[in-house]
């Protein structure tokens, strides 16, 4: 490795052809990063400090903060915050620990039949959220629903129940489809994880007595912590962004118990056509999610 | 292999029955959309349901396709919407007329096929670049692309439209690939795929005089094959189901998709379950056939994706 002179600024030619060939191979990709990606992001932030309504003016007009001022006071958008939280705090514990679960009795089936398995458990998210929704929204009507006629049969309800037009169970049949949306991918990372725990380390500790309990908190769970985490944080922003199954079935009601977050900036931007608010709401949103994504890497770290 | 006695533990077969049960309510909703599609009318609001048809017909089919007609494809000149006298855009070219959700079949899987191509080719090349090339803001670079993957891509959707509309792409399926295309997630999967590939084999190309674009194609390609396989399925199978970004972005009848055209459906024949299930069905099943047969690569990028994610 010895250099001469004549040899590093021959290499620094070469960098430099690197370089621009690097950027060449970029450029295509770049195009479309940069054009729809990055400054749809800094005009969100940027247009969130504008009065910025349809019809109204030609003109944004520059109001600072005052639209992050006008968000708080907001009932409707405090009771879509909340209902947001309530939907990431109950569905991401129970997607991870389900998905653990189907992903810890299928790892070690038969290759045919896990992959059968896995993908009766993906088929709800490759059928399509709007596909998924209007085959729900029939099965919880009022009249021809599966669910009230089930209910009944089971002698777990007495008359019909309205689910989805009644504040007391709205949200909660939203948590449940989102549930049954959000599990697909998970099961398909931990079965890969658990495949991929190191069978030696397995064997030794059953040669040591370690029951099965013990095998999967002592060796399993610390090696599919990384895959945890990883499911942890997309969970958690898909359910942040929880969105069609509010558009398609409820629209918010009854009286805002369904709002999300996404769907109230959805309304306010397409129904209310108030775009620098409504972008206000988004740069929360993405904060909060960057911040829970945060947290949720420090408590892995720590552990 | 495991040595030793096999036995099986109640705890495994009271877990496998358990497992079977959720299989049976996850495929369900599958179930009642497609068996839905072919009930009749009065089986469809039966109080008591038929959990399998009676029988079998096509009504709501026909129903469906004879709603609304549209021609099969359209060709309009780039940017027409500017100039021409309606605002619309100049069709030079028109295929049959056909019943609309032919059309917003076809325009759906327009949408995918291209965001496919377009992403692939575009990831495939910057993902191998950022994992085997040494350049200036190579860091800065990558530390942007995954910082953009963690934020959620909806909350640009609003800029988005606006953007869209002053490029005269709004209304155009055009709207809905370019950002499918731009999103960094392909990026970073063919990055994780490429870093498998040898130094030597890079320098060995470059010895025998093979130029950049030489060596992408005759060297990389091959090498990362599955990884674009993966990518590929990964894309059309969500930009299939993209239906929040459709919807801000497409309006009219003829530009539809799939999945707008079925909750345009709904919202306008919000009980006639049939007619509905038949809408899902033909929204549902390409995509799932797609999915089951392409299912291998598929998984991998799906782990490949969380890798050091």
């Amino acid at each position: 490795m010895a250099k001469t002179a004549n040899t590093t600024s021959r290499s620094r030619v070469l960098a430099m052809r690197e370089t621009r060939a690097a950027y060449l191979f970029l450029l295509p990709s770049l195009i479309f990063f940069v054009g729809f990606v990055i400054i749809p992001m800094v005009l969100c932030v940027y247009t969130s400090f504008f009065d910025s309504t349809m019809g109204k003016d030609t003109q944004d007009i520059f109001i600072g903060l005052q639209n992050y001022v006008e968000l708080w006071k907001d009932p409707i958008f405090l009771r879509s915050l909340k209902n947001t939280f309530i939907i990431v705090v109950v569905s991401v514990p129970t997607v991870c620990i389900f998905s653990l679960w189907i992903a810890s009795v299928i790892y070690n089936l038969k290759g045919p039949v896990l992959s059968t398995f896995r993908c009766i458990f993906y088929l709800p998210v490759v059928t399509g959220s709007v596909a998924v929704t209007v085959v729900w929204k029939w099965m919880f009507n009022n009249y021809y629903g599966i669910f009230n006629y089930v209910g009944k049969g089971l002698g777990l309800i007495d008359t019909n129940i309205n689910w989805l037009g009644d504040e007391r169970f709205a949200l909660w049949c939203i948590i449940l489809i989102l549930f049954t949306t959000s599990v697909g991918q998970p099961i398909v990372l931990y079965v890969s994880a658990l495949g991929n725990v190191d069978s030696s380390l397995v064997e030794a500790s059953q040669v040591d007595g370690a029951n099965s309990f013990q095998l999967f908190w002592k060796i399993k769970w610390p090696l599919i912590m990384p895959t945890t985490l990883y499911i942890l944080v997309i969970t958690t922003i898909n359910s942040f962004q929880c969105f069609a199954l509010i558009q398609l079935l409820t629209s918010g009601g009854p009286n805002h118990s369904t709002d999300t977050v996404m769907y109230y900036i959805y309304y306010t931007a397409f129904k209310l056509y108030r775009y620098g608010y409504a972008n206000s709401m988004g740069v929360i949103l993405a904060i909060f999610i960057a911040v829970l994504s945060a947290v949720q890497f420090k408590l892995a770290q720590e552990k | 292999m495991n040595s030793g006695v096999k036995r099986i533990s109640p705890y495994k077969i009271i877990s496998m029955m358990i497992l079977i049960i959720l299989a049976i309510l996850f495929a369900f909703p599958l179930y009642w959309i497609v068996t839905g599609a072919f009930k009749t009318g009065a089986s469809i609001n039966a109080t008591t349901p038929d959990w399998f048809p009676k029988e079998w017909v096509l009504d709501n089919f026909q129903k469906l396709f004879s709603r609304q007609t549209a021609p099969l494809w359209e060709f309009a000149i780039p940017f027409s919407s500017k100039f021409s006298a309606d605002g619309n855009a100049i069709v030079f070219a028109a295929g049959p007329t056909v019943p609309a959700a032919i059309r917003w079949l076809v325009n759906t899987v327009f949408m995918a096929l291209m965001a496919m191509a377009l992403t692939c080719l575009t990831a495939s090349m910057a993902g191998y670049v950022l994992a085997k090339k040494r350049f200036k803001g190579r860091a800065v670079l990558f530390g942007l692309i995954v910082c953009a993957m963690a934020l959620p891509k909806q909350v640009i959707l609003i800029p988005l439209l606006r953007e869209m509309s002053s490029l005269s792409l709004y209304n155009t399926i055009w709207a809905v690939i370019f950002p499918t295309v731009g999103w960094p997630f392909g990026v970073f999967l063919m990055k994780q795929f490429s870093e498998g590939i040898p130094g030597e084999m890079l320098e060995a190309a470059r010895i025998d005089g093979a130029g950049e674009i030489k060596t992408f194609a005759s060297i990389v390609i091959p090498m990362i094959k599955p990884g674009i396989g993966a990518l590929a399925i990964f894309t059309f199978i969500n930009s299939w189901n993209d239906y929040f970004m459709q919807l801000i972005m497409l309006s009219s009848t003829n530009r539809l998709t799939i999945s707008l055209g079925i909750a345009k459906l709904q919202a306008e024949n919000s009980t006639d379950f049939g007619l509905i299930m038949a809408g899902a069905t033909l929204a549902a099943v390409p995509i799932i056939i797609v999915f089951i047969a392409f299912q291998k690569y598929f998984t991998q990028g799906i782990t490949m994706g969380a890798v050091k994610g």
